[in-house]
């Protein structure tokens, strides 16, 4: 099966909002795909051969970076990874003079993360080649929603109709804002939880309902999402501190009993163990998810690159793709 | 609460109760600690102690929400048992223990040890109020939640308001999900600066700093709007000015959950009353001027003020004889508080009952208490009082460790006769219970 397949006709991939049910469930289905192919030993397509993928970072990532680069490298692409330092220069200028030396090497994605929100989409109307958001400020981080999306589908078959807690720091969380969004639109019920200071009054508009308490919050739900609680949040005020904030918003076996009997516990890393999640709990094969998450990430990225630049290469070299 | 104690009927008292409306003469029986009948004439069994009120007014004991003691870390001011007593002898019943002692209640283990010691030291009840930021030093939140479950049943900063807006905002949007209570004073600290009294003629005419009423309605225009903001649940304490009272009626009008208090002092008293720099009467807030105080009357008696507390706040001699700039402010207000705010009713400027509310069922409102009201199956929490007899306040009388009250030397009229805290007589000054 080649990518012709599948309908996408965006130019970039800069987050959830603006797609349809129909382009998610094509990349869902692409990345399934390709779940099975990096099982396999010999991992390799070269579907994307020739082409390549710059990884622009400018923020520090360890695994949505590793992720791109495996993804890209196993779909053929040459990957290049530039981490930026944003320190002194203005934001904004840096991003452009960026952008525009990097689109004179020609690449034919850029993955790019950084600190503002809407980093990517500035990019993406300076450069020739697709964007691939990875993640903007406190905006989007759309392929963390994609291969949630991928763990929950492939471990409770749907989503649909499942009824799902993100709890955390809401307000400073790309990975929930692009999860309310995906969520949504593949039908499932999304509650958001975490104490005022870190959770948008006006979060109930994303389409979510809002909880300031988590036993509340987790009650029914399908699958739990934490978050990470950033360290910087514990200095600024919005919490008293880490005891208190694990007592009333920390997940543990107690709490999550009051959750639906199967459910599952995700967590998009690294996680604070011990301070929005109880350790044990995360590494129960039982109930998390969270290892599993990161196997998602590499095919879900590999479904994105795919979709948005296979119609680049050369037709007689996408031989054997998925 | 002693539930094994005589049943008592109290007979013929002018029984009244705030939140009911209720006031007539009517008989009151209390067993297990709870009041159980209430009627014009109640049958009286051999087991029953029969107390004759005839004269006597019966109310809920008064709810106090602003009380400084010394314990801990100051101990020579006021104990835990010295407050306690003058409580009762004053007819409170329950108090409210203020956050900044030393060291600060901003930890759970700190509320606790007020709220379980209290219990054997204090002859009425103690609950305690939490910091709402660490060392209330305005910067970083205390632990509300962990305080909340420990029992602190508000959130107060002291006497400091916290000076930064987005600090002020994130404690008020975090309390929200505790349901729990913000209580702050209301006053700009680089305004307020080293002022001492009232900014006006008689602070320019006395040659002492004044502190403009701008200080306090900055900080509750401020914090009404940050309420609003958040939905938060903000209390402000001891407001000083018809201008602050005006800014709190228009935040009730919009529906927000903005309650205030008022002491009994700034109710009574006026910046006259510092006369010839009496140190008793340096308060924080600073008394304001006659407008001002029936303005604050005026705000207790169409409901802008929730609660009338005694803003207790015991200052030894050496923190008092000093000249007028360098004394500490604050008075002891426990002992004085019902007798000192029925004066308004005795130069009629509010009813009784009016006057009560804001003693009794206000408070009680506002912490979600039982107590606080006539009613069947509400805790005995009473108090028994006499409206009427003349006496002349002396400072030197007072049961507290320290004797600063701006009463000392004025001429009251009405005091408490009998204080019941869960059905058992804590103060009984004719000896009504002693038969």
């Amino acid at each position: 099966m080649t990518a012709t397949n599948y309908s996408f006709a965006k130019p970039h991939f800069l987050g959830i909002a603006g797609l349809n049910r129909p382009e998610v469930e094509s990349l869902l289905e692409l990345a399934d795909r390709y779940i099975e192919l990096n099982r396999r030993t010999v991992k390799i397509s070269d579907k994307l051969r020739g082409l390549t993928q710059i990884n622009l970072f400018f923020e520090p990532s360890t695994r949505t970076q590793s992720s791109f680069e495996i993804a890209g490298k196993r779909l053929g692409m040459d990957v290049i990874n530039m981490m930026v330092q944003t320190s002194s220069v203005s934001k904004g200028e840096t991003l452009i003079d960026t952008a525009v030396t990097l689109n004179a090497m020609h690449p034919d994605v850029l993955v790019v993360r950084h600190s503002a929100s809407g980093a990517a989409e500035l990019l993406s109307q300076k450069v020739d080649c697709a964007v691939i958001n990875a993640g903007d400020g406190q905006h989007e981080h759309p392929t963390q929603a994609l291969l949630d999306a991928l763990a929950i589908r492939r471990a409770l078959g749907r989503m649909d109709g499942l009824r799902i807690a993100i709890c955390g720091d809401i307000a400073h969380s790309r990975v929930a804002r692009s999860n309310v969004a995906l969520m949504n639109l593949l039908g499932a019920e999304v509650r958001l939880c975490g104490p005022p200071t870190l959770l948008p009054s006006d979060a109930d508009r994303w389409g979510a309902e809002v909880f300031h308490n988590m036993d509340e919050a987790v009650t029914g739900c399908d699958v739990v999402m934490m978050l990470r609680l950033q360290n910087e949040r514990m200095d600024s005020a919005a919490i008293p501190s880490a005891r208190e904030y694990f007592r009333f918003y920390g997940l543990d076996r107690a709490r999550l009993a009051k959750a639906g009997k199967q459910a599952l516990v995700m967590h998009p890393g690294p996680m604070n163990r011990g301070v929005e999640i109880d350790s044990e709990l995360a590494d129960d094969p039982q109930v998390s998810l969270i290892t599993g998450q990161v196997e998602m990430g590499v095919a879900a990225r590999m479904a994105v690159l795919d979709m948005l630049v296979s119609d680049r290469a050369d037709s007689d070299r996408a031989g054997d793709a998925p | 609460m002693n539930r094994d104690a005589q049943p008592i009927l109290i007979r013929n008292a002018r029984v009244m109760d705030p939140a009911s409306g209720l006031d007539e003469q009517m008989d009151l029986a209390i067993s297990g600690g709870k009041i159980v009948e209430l009627g014009k004439t109640l049958a009286q069994t051999d087991e029953m102690q029969s107390v004759d009120a005839a004269g006597l007014v019966l109310c809920p004991g008064l709810i106090d929400l602003k009380v400084k003691t010394g314990e801990p870390g100051s101990e020579h001011r006021e104990t835990l048992h010295s407050a306690g007593l003058a409580a009762a002898a004053g007819g409170v019943t329950t108090m409210v223990i203020s956050p900044d002692t030393d060291p600060v209640i901003d930890d759970a283990a700190l509320v606790e040890f007020i709220a379980r010691s209290s219990r054997s030291k204090s002859l009425v009840n103690v609950l305690p109020a939490g910091a709402l930021t660490k060392g209330l030093a305005g910067q970083k939140m205390a632990e509300i939640g962990l305080m909340s479950e420990a029992g602190a049943v508000l959130f107060s900063n002291g006497d400091q308001s916290i000076a930064s807006a987005d600090v002020m905002r994130k404690v008020l949007a975090y309390a929200g999900a505790f349901n729990a209570l913000v209580s702050c004073r209301a006053e700009d600290a680089t305004l307020a600066g080293s002022g001492v009294m009232h900014s006006g003629e008689l602070s320019s005419r006395l040659g002492l700093k004044g502190i403009p009423i701008a200080a306090e309605t900055i900080n509750i225009a401020r914090d009404i709007a940050l309420a609003e903001l958040t939905g938060g649940q903000l209390l402000i304490d001891q407001i000083s000015s018809a201008d602050g009272i005006a800014l709190v009626r228009g935040a009730k009008a919009k529906g927000l959950e903005v309650f205030c208090s008022v002491s009994v002092h700034h109710l009574t008293l006026n910046e006259l009353d510092v006369g010839e720099y009496r140190t008793f009467a340096r308060l924080c807030p600073p008394l304001r001027a006659e407008t001002d105080r029936r303005a604050l009357v005026a705000g207790l008696a169409d409901g802008t003020v929730d609660a009338i507390v005694s803003a207790h706040d015991p200052r030894p001699a050496e923190e008092k004889r000093l000249p007028f700039a360098e004394s500490t402010p604050g008075a002891c207000g426990l002992e004085t508080l019902l007798c000192g705010a029925l004066s308004l009713v005795h130069n009629e400027e509010i009813s009784l009952i009016e006057l009560l509310r804001g003693l009794t069922s206000g408070p009680a409102d506002l912490l979600g208490l039982p107590s606080g009201r006539i009613e069947t199956g509400a805790p005995a929490d009473l108090i028994l009082f006499d409206l009427d007899t003349p006496w002349v306040c002396d400072a030197g009388q007072l049961l507290s460790k320290s004797k600063n009250t701006p009463f000392d030397g004025r001429r009251m009229q009405g005091k408490t006769s009998a204080t019941l805290v869960g059905g058992e007589v804590v103060y009984d000054s004719h000896g009504l219970f002693a038969g």
